[in-house]
């Protein structure tokens, strides 16, 4: 077996690579373009003002203030809701245990339209006023499924003699539940919750049909891109949107990564 | 509710009277019962699957009986859950909380009961002192070594002072010497601390050198209980006789001529002589002629396997008391006679109610 | 501490009935409450039901019961006179489905989903396949990291990086300027179907994106399936005399490709529901995502956009079928 990739093999691999990065680099460059109307390449001079024109933009800091808000509540959420669940599953089959998998998972597998139409769908029906909650309901739904795939998967990793150790020793189920389970899945749902939180952070389909006239910062980088005054202003947001989600997911890497020894 | 004693005299540590435990149809115990007294140094043995370490966890409270009584000092504890009955158990695995350091780990049970930090910290350094590992309370338990882990192991649990400590087969993953020292001191540490120890275990060695009774368990039912004596010189049946050392087990024509009838009977190999083919037979001997088919040097004792005339195999163990390899080796392919006494011959049956 | 048996049967003597109960009820509340620690542990059902009763609410009324009221919507029918929604049974709005432009909207969408799908399967599994078989643990972990990153960071800005390199003015059309191959890039916009007036307002622009986005979602699996070959396979097939070529197409590929069929599984949902892409990159013409919104906010014809949004739902279903019975499911 060769220990070598051959050079097509290694073409390819560095080819995608790039292919799969490339395109934010050519983001970070039009935040600095002179050039406000169009797309022209190479940018005609490079300027930093549009980095403080966003600072005067009132309704960008409202829809990333509403933005951090619902995924921190949502977040939250699905913590709850996740780690629930991923404790009443991880260890005995009963009756429905695959269904319940299954459903957990619905959300994030169905595309997200059908989420957005079918929450709006029952919001018309029963005549619900589309608020910001209404936002965070949408996005706890399918953020569930990020923290319960992470502690299930710690729970089945931990030993099921400790909690037996622990009850023996005198602790009841919520005792052991304190000073046993949660410290070890700790680390597993806060990696569940950063990967939530950039989840929600960025999401946009299903937020188009549950938010009111409240702008999330998708939305309001959606809107943006389609308009045609101050282009740059909608690289800097999102050049500010890449680093708000880079650094959960970096977290969340890096949690998972000390526990698997 | 009186007090119901042993037959030795001493209280009841632990009573099962009739208790089962099913899987569907599985049965894990079969209507077992047994008495464990206040204080004794109790072993459960018997190979993988034979029901001793269900029999534990039924006393641990981590499982419930399909049917039948177990008693903790005369209180009925079916149903009750671990938490709240006065025993304590050492892991096979050890299950040493991970992120707890070692004194953490000890003093779990205390924290739980709410036990002042003062005094949890002085309890933990006499704890490790008892289990002579001092020094180690600030460290996780990733650091340290099996045979370490394990004393942790045993001092979280008997730090709450339980009246009944339970061991399941604590010593599998330790190597040989480490073993046989750990065996020494549990066994010591169990006479201070004079609390009764229920060791399940498939080291019939092992069982043989700590504990006061054994009970032998074999597919989910108790084939004997008695002392290592009794179960070693006189084994009731014959699993027993089987598991515990070697035995040889003569039925038939033998049978018939030794003792009367063609029942089974068991003789311990070391307890047979070869002797030379023309050796005189005294009053009270048993004697048969067989061929020696192979030679096994050990050290300390050589293991024969004789082939006698009827066709039977018997094994005989001889401690090589002025024997080098060499001597020895030259034997096989003799013809010899084997002699015992035979007070030494014991019936064997199928299975015995105890 | 003892266990308190079961309350026995004592005489109840008030006849009323509402006292009776409440004494009833008092004998079992201390019953509980003297018990309450061990309750959990002997009923463990009871703990699961109490584990599950919050979230399975959450996700049967909200999620489920959305689904239902979308599916009874559409059957609703559309007022044509004041243009509201009436909640009077019919089946028009599947019988729209059936229309020549509704089906062409489907078939397009759905071509459009299985060419991004085969180019990121074919673009993904080298990646994939080196990742898993040539490079050192530490060199993974830095490509897997380099893979998750896009997978996680903003899909609208990924979407929107692309809006600008595609532009008449943006990189691409000054990269083949530059190296004279500006006439090659017209010729390409001028075919019929893939070509448009620009890259960024075409259905090659689209695919394009659609490729970009989607590739983190299929190098994944298929590296997830490339790792569980074991290496004793490929090891034995060459001592049995196959030259790697070979082995490649009997052994290897044949393992992986259930991680293909997963990886396909979620660029060709994705597909099929988007509506992002399509306004941002596409032309006028209609993928199923876009309509389903046109229909719902502007017509405000909500009967046809459930029904509508019925259509990926099926499509998946008998997608993910016929997934399952290619074993794809083991390597997720």
């Amino acid at each position: 077996m060769p220990s070598k990739a051959s050079f097509g093999l290694k073409a390819a691999t560095g080819f995608a690579l790039l292919f799969l990065h490339f395109p934010i680099l050519v983001i970070v460059l039009y935040a600095f373009t002179t050039e406000e109307a169009s797309f022209t390449f190479p940018p005609p001079g490079l300027t930093t003002r549009w980095i403080t024109a966003i600072g005067e933009r009132e309704d960008f800091w409202r829809a990333l203030a509403l933005s951090l808000q619902v995924a921190a509540i949502a977040t939250l959420l699905a913590i709850v809701l996740g780690t629930l669940i991923a404790l009443a599953t991880y260890r005995r089959q009963f009756f429905g245990r695959d269904t319940i998998s299954l459903l957990v998972v619905l959300p994030i597998a169905l595309p997200g339209i059908v989420t957005g139409i079918a929450l709006r769908s029952s919001l018309s029906l029963f005549d619900v006023d589309l608020t910001v909650w209404t936002i965070i309901v949408g996005h706890a739904t399918f953020c569930i499924v990020t923290v319960y795939n992470n502690v299930v998967a710690r729970l089945r990793r931990m030993s099921g003699s400790l909690v037996e150790a622990s009850m023996d020793l005198g602790a009841t189920s919520f005792q052991t539940f304190r000073h046993v389970v949660l410290p070890n899945i700790a680390t597993s749902l806060l990696a569940g919750g950063m990967l939530a939180f950039a989840l929600s952070f960025d999401e946009i389909i299903v937020t188009t049909f549950t938010a009111g006239s409240d702008d999330t910062l998708p939305i309001w980088i959606f809107n943006q891109i389609n308009r045609p005054r101050d282009r740059p202003v909608t690289n800097v947001a999102a050049i500010v949107v890449i680093l708000i989600t880079l650094v959960p997911i970096y977290l969340a890497y890096r949690l998972t990564q000390d526990t698997r020894e | 509710m009186s007090l119901q004693m042993t037959e030795g005299g001493r209280p009841s540590a632990v009573r099962l009277e009739q208790v089962s435990r099913h899987f569907g149809t599985v049965h894990a115990l079969d209507a077992i019962s047994l008495e464990i007294a206040d204080g004794e140094f109790f072993s459960m043995l018997g190979p993988s699957g034979s029901g001793k370490t269900t029999c534990l966890r039924l006393i641990a409270g981590f499982e419930q009986p399909t049917s039948g009584a177990i008693y903790l000092h005369n209180r009925d504890v079916v149903g009750v859950p671990p938490f709240d009955r006065d025993v304590n158990t050492v892991f096979q695995d050890y299950a040493l909380f991970p992120h707890m350091t070692v004194g953490e780990n000890i003093a779990y049970g205390l924290m739980i009961k709410k036990v002042p930090k003062a005094e949890r910290e002085r309890r933990v350094q006499e704890m490790l002192e008892l289990v002579r590992l001092p020094g180690v309370a600030k460290r996780k338990p990733s650091q340290l070594s099996g045979g370490q882990r394990q004393r942790v192991a045993l001092a979280r649990a008997l730090i709450n002072q339980p009246s009944v400590l339970l061991l399941d087969e604590p010593l599998g993953a330790l190597d040989l010497k480490l073993r046989q020292e750990m065996q020494i001191e549990l066994k010591a540490i169990q006479q201070r601390v004079g609390i009764t120890f229920i060791y399940v275990t498939h080291d019939q060695e092992e069982a043989l050198t700590m504990s006061d009774r054994i009970a032998v368990f074999n597919q989910g039912q108790i084939e004997q209980v008695g002392s290592p004596a009794e179960i070693y010189e006189a084994p009731a049946t014959s699993f027993v006789a089987g598991f515990v050392g070697t035995s040889n087990i003569l039925r038939g024509e033998l049978a018939q001529h030794f003792m009367g009838s063609p029942e089974p009977f068991a003789v311990r190999p070391e307890k047979i002589r070869i002797c030379p083919v023309d050796a005189s037979v005294p009053a009270g001997t048993c004697a048969v002629t067989g061929k020696i088919r192979d030679v096994v040097y050990l050290g300390v004792h050589t293991r024969y396997l004789v082939e006698l005339e009827g066709g039977t195999d018997v094994t005989v163990i001889q401690q090589n008391v002025q024997e080098t390899s060499q001597s020895v080796l030259v034997n096989k392919g003799q013809r010899v006679m084997l002699m015992w006494d035979k007070v030494f011959n014991h019936r064997l049956s199928v299975r015995v109610e105890v | 501490m003892a266990l308190v048996s079961q309350p026995a049967q004592t005489p109840l003597s008030p006849r009323n009935p509402v006292s009776r109960l409440r004494a009833v009820l008092a004998l079992w509340g201390r019953y509980l409450w003297q018990n309450r620690r061990a309750l959990l542990y002997r009923h463990p059902n009871i703990a699961l039901v109490l584990l599950l009763l919050l979230p399975m609410l959450w996700m049967i009324v909200i999620y489920l019961g959305s689904i239902s009221a979308m599916l009874v919507q559409s059957f609703f029918s559309v007022d044509d006179f004041t243009g509201s929604v009436v909640p009077r049974l019919t089946t028009r709005a599947y019988i729209e489905l059936f229309t020549p432009s509704h089906l062409d909207i489907v078939a397009r969408t759905a071509g459009m989903a299985a060419a991004v799908t085969i180019t990121c399967a074919v673009m993904a599994f080298p990646l994939a396949y080196y990742m898993a078989r040539y490079a050192t643990p530490r060199i993974r972990g830095l490509m897997y990291l380099a893979v998750m990153i896009p997978l996680w960071s903003s899909f609208l800005v990924r979407v929107y990086a692309w809006k600008l390199i595609l532009a008449d003015e943006g990189i691409i059309t000054w990269f083949l300027n530059a190296v004279g191959l500006g006439g090659v890039l017209d010729a390409i916009l001028g075919l019929p179907l893939i070509g448009g007036r620009t890259l960024s307002f075409s259905f090659l622009g689209m695919f394009l994106v659609f490729v970009y986005i989607w590739l983190p979602y299929m190098i994944l699996p298929i590296h997830a399936a490339l790792e569980r070959v074991p290496k004793s396979y490929i090891e034995a097939s060459s001592d049995l005399g196959a030259k790697p070529g070979y082995t490649f197409r009997r052994v290897i590929l044949p393992l992986a490709f259930p991680g293909v069929v997963a990886g396909s599984i979620f660029t060709f949902s994705l597909t099929l529901g988007d509506f992002i892409v399509p306004s941002i990159i596409g032309n006028s013409s209609f993928f199923i995502g876009r309509a389903i919104q046109s229909h719902y906010g502007t017509s405000g014809n909500i009967p046809l956009a459930a029904a509508l949004t019925l259509v990926p739902i099926v499509i998946m279903a008998v997608y993910l079928l016929m997934a399952k019975r290619l074993g794809a499911f083991d390597a997720l």
